[in-house]
Order: C-alpha cells, then structure tokens, then sequence
C-alpha cells in the first residue's frame, strides 16, 4: 500500500500541478502569448503536429547518430587507452579540454567548417556526448582485477582472449552507464547546436521549432516543442536504463 | 621436483622483496610459507607461476628452467575472483576454455572437479547465488581442474569466517591426502600452517629469507587439531618467530 503511493505520487503531483496552472490561466486571464494553460499547449501541439513530429524526428535521428558515433568514439579511445600507456598519456588531456570547452563556443565553428547541417550537428552532439561513455569505459577496463589477468595469463590467454572474455565483459557495466549519461548529453548537444545554427542549419529540428514560433510569437507551439523535447529525453534515459536491464540481467540473476 | 635458487626480487620501486631464497620442493609435499605481512609470501608464489621474472636465481623445474607450460600451475587468490556473468561451471571451464578445449571434452572434467568440491549441485549458480566459502570453493575447482602439477594457493581462507574456514581446511587436507598434489599454501596464521602443512617454511621480515624449515606429521583424523603434536608444532613455530622478529 505504502509503496504504491509512493509509485503513483509523481504522477499524483503532475496533475495537480497541471490542474493549477490551468486554473490559474484561467482564473487570472492570462493571455496565451503570454502564458498559455497546459489545455493551449495541448491543442497547439494538435494544431501543428505535423511540422512538430517531423522536428521531433529530426532531433531524434541528430540524436541517435550521435549517439553511436559518440558510443564507438568512446569505446575505441578507450581500449586504445587501456592497451598503451602512451596513447593514453597523448589523448587524455585532449579529451578533457574538448569536454570542458563550452560546446555553444565551439559550434560556430563547426558550422563554417561542415557544410553539411546534418553531420554539423551531429559532431556538435558527439562532443557533448562522447566524454562519459570514454570516461566510465576507460575505467572499468582499468579497474579488471589484477588475479584474473594473472589466471588468464597463466592458461597461455592470447591479448583478444584477455580483451573479449575478461576486460570488456567488466567494463561493460561502466559502458552502459557511461551510454545512459551520453544518451541525455547528446540530446543536449543536439539542441545547442541547432539553436546556434539558426537557419542556417537543419531549419526543421525541434529546437529550431521553438524559435521560429518564438518570432511569430506563438507562445503555445513553443510550449509543445518544449514538451516533446523533455518528453524526448525520458524516453531516451528510460530505454538506454532498459538496455542496462536486459543486459546486465544475467548477471544480477543468482 | 623443483627448486627455487637463490632466488631475489627487487621491484622497480626500489623494494627487495625477496633476498636470495632458496628451497627444494618435493612431488606430493604439502609446504606452507608463513610469514609477516610483506615478507614477500604473494612475490614468491608469483614468481613461482612464472608471473613476475625473478632479478636473480632462478626457478627449476626438474633440473631445467623457463616457465611451466599453460595449465601446469593452479592458483587460487585471496579472493575467489570469478566471473560474475558466469555460472560456477563455466568459471570452473574458464582455464579449459582458454586453452581452446571444446566444452563437450571438458564437461566431464569439470563435472569431476566440482564434485571434488562438493558443488555440483550448483553447477549453474552465478556468484550472486553463492556463499563466500562456496565461491572459494568454486575457485579451487576452477585450479584442479587443469589437472595442475602444482597447487598455489595465496592466503585463499584468510576473508572467511572460523567455521567455514575450518571446514575448508579439512576438505583441502582430504583433497591432498586423496590426489596427493603438490600444494604451496601461503598464509600468515601460525595455527593454519601448523594444521595442514606438512613442511612449514618460516619466512623472515622483509627482505624475505627462509629463516626455518620445518617437518611436520600430525595425527590424521577428528583430533587432529586437538592434538599433542599441533600443539607442540605452534609452539616451535611461535619460538622460531620470537628469534627472527625484532622486538
Ligand atoms: N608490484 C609491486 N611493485 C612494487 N612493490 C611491490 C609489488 N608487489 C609487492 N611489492 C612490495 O613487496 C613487498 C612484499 O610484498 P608481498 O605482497 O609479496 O608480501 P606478502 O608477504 O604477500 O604480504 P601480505 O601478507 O600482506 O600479503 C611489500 O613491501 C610490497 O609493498
Ligand atoms: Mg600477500
């Protein structure tokens, strides 16, 4: 019993906050281009679903891409960092600067760099990304216990044995927690960067759609793209937590 | 046979671990090394499974040097160190599998060393779903099963409870008395040495020397350990003790 109220309290407390702001719109009259209720936002949404999904789409595939270029950057510089010593001592520095380089200052460059807008964002999104997935993975291959190196040693263990069957299957844990973090941070990035590139890049993204409604002054259709991109990122952080589930399942199985 | 020769370990940091030790090793013996903490116990073992290069002396096996061949050696950590996705028999595969023995040729193999452990029941229980002693267990199944021509086992009760600690011992000195392997068991407890052992080498402060060489022939059987021959055994362990420590 006690459990369950806790489970259903969040949505508890979203709906009577709703429920007040959408009394207090009305109660006051406050107009919609200065506040509009949850009721606007919804039929706004309604209203321009089709220009509104398709910037969802295309936030979500810069989103997607960059996560995967971001996930197989960070995995490679990883092992290429557990494997040498000196690699790691070149790379990491680097690594730190661009993460800790506010991705907003670095993006105008890109933009004259990368003629393409799609791949412009993208390389915006994997620079915000990729930092947690090399982080988390380069540590969990560091931290394999030192006794099952010597035990895989010992029975004559190849490199690519000691890689497959040992060090990643313990770094993996740290992967996808690295992957859980980067999944948000890229959407992040995706939507920095598409604010910077205005018009001048995709012009169809989600962020791109807050400000164009922004110049027309239509207060609701910004609200509803705001909606989409929040609700985006749950859904990214609850289907990459998913992922972490199914896989490391076996595992926590006794 | 094999004999370790005036064998020292410098390490990189400066630290002389070892300091020319040396000892002959017979087929079947049974030889605990016992010693302070950082007397060196974990770098000989490890030099002995050919894990660390020695900087001086040498190793023999059998009159000649160079590493034992894959397999040769069964060690057991401190911890049981398994692999946490893998069932207690797949971590018992694992050294079989490494040296390419394909699963149906080696399930026999492995059936046989978790009985030896009394485990088999748990064959396909995950780490998660084992006790600490079964997980050590699992361990030293894990080293028999390779058939080893020698066991090293590095402190490997030393994280477990009285009881269950115990309970080891006994079935350790069943599994000696039954395969007659050869097993250097390194620990710092005067009583363990004492209780399984069969030759005891007392290792000095470091640098690690061997400052004694002790036979042993305890009682077989329950009373083993209430004996007048372990008593006295702890008590010439403890006297060599008094001379080598400084006060
Ligand atoms: N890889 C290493 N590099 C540098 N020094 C080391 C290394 N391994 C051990 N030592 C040092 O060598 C000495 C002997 O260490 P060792 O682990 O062999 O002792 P030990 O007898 O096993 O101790 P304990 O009972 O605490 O396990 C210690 O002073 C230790 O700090
Ligand atoms: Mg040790």
């Amino acid at each position: 019993m006690r459990r369950m109220v806790e489970i259903l309290a969040p949505y508890g407390f979203g709906a009577l906050a709703l429920g007040g702001w959408q009394a207090a719109v009305w109660g006051l009259h406050v107009p919609p281009y200065v506040m509009p209720g949850p009721a606007a936002i919804v039929s706004a949404y309604f209203g321009a679903h089709g220009v509104l999904d398709s910037g969802l789409l295309a936030t979500l595939a810069v989103t997607g891409a960059a996560l995967l270029v971001a996930a197989m950057l960070g995995l490679v510089l990883a092992l290429l960092m557990a494997a040498s010593p000196l690699f790691r001592a070149a790379i990491q520095p680097w690594a730190v600067i661009i993460q800790v380089t506010p991705v907003v200052a670095l993006a105008p460059f890109i933009i004259i760099w990368v003629n393409q807008p799609f791949a412009c964002l993208v390389i915006c999104a994997v620079i915000v990304a990729f930092f947690p997935i090399l982080s988390n993975t380069a540590a969990g291959l560091a931290a394999t216990p030192q006794e099952l190196l010597d035990l895989f040693r010992l029975n004559g263990a190849s490199r690519w044995q000691i890689l497959f069957q040992l060090s990643l299957p313990y770094a993996l844990p740290d992967f996808l927690t690295g992957l859980r973090i980067s999944g948000t941070l890229a959407l992040v990035g995706a939507v920095v960067a598409e604010f910077v590139a205005g018009s001048g890049g995709f012009a169809s993204g989600l962020a791109w759609q807050i400000i164009e409604a922004s110049y027309r002054l239509e207060i609701p259709r910004m609200f509803a793209a705001l909606v989409l991109l929040g609700m985006t990122g749950v859904a990214i952080y609850a289907a990459l937590g998913l992922l972490e589930h199914l896989l490391l399942a076996k595992r926590n199985r006794a | 046979m094999f004999a370790l020769e005036t064998l020292s370990k410098r390490y990189d940091t400066g630290v002389l671990a070892l300091d020319g030790v040396n000892a002959e090793i017979a087929p079947g013996e049974f030889v605990a090394l016992l010693g302070p903490s950082g007397c060196g116990k974990s770098t000989l073992l490890r030099l002995l499974a050919g894990l660390e290069a020695p900087s001086a002396g040498r190793v023999a096996w059998d009159g000649h040097t160079g590493a034992p061949a894959p397999g040769e050696i069964g060690f057991v950590f401190q911890d049981a160190t398994l692999l946490p996705w893998a069932s207690a028999a797949e971590n018992v595969y694992l050294p079989l599998k490494l040296r390419h023995v394909a699963r149906r040729e080696a399930a026999p193999k492995i059936a046989a060393a978790l009985a030896q452990v009394g485990l088999s029941e748990f064959a396909g229980t995950r780490p998660k779903g084992l006790s600490g002693g079964m997980r050590m267990r699992v361990s030293i199944a894990r080293a028999l099963v390779s058939e080893p021509i020698l066991l090293l086992m590095d402190e490997p009760f030393a994280a477990l409870d009285e009881f269950t600690r115990h309970k080891l011992q006994d079935d350790l000195l069943a599994l000696w008395a039954r395969t007659g392997k050869t097993i250097v068991f390194v620990t710092h407890s005067i009583y363990e040495a004492a209780y399984l052992a069969n030759r005891i080498l007392v290792m000095s402060p470091r640098p690690g020397r061997v400052a004694a060489d002790l036979q042993a022939r305890l009682p077989q059987g329950p009373h083993r350990r209430a004996s007048g021959e372990y008593v006295a055994l702890v008590e010439r362990i403890t006297a060599c003790f008094r001379e080598i420590m400084p006060t």
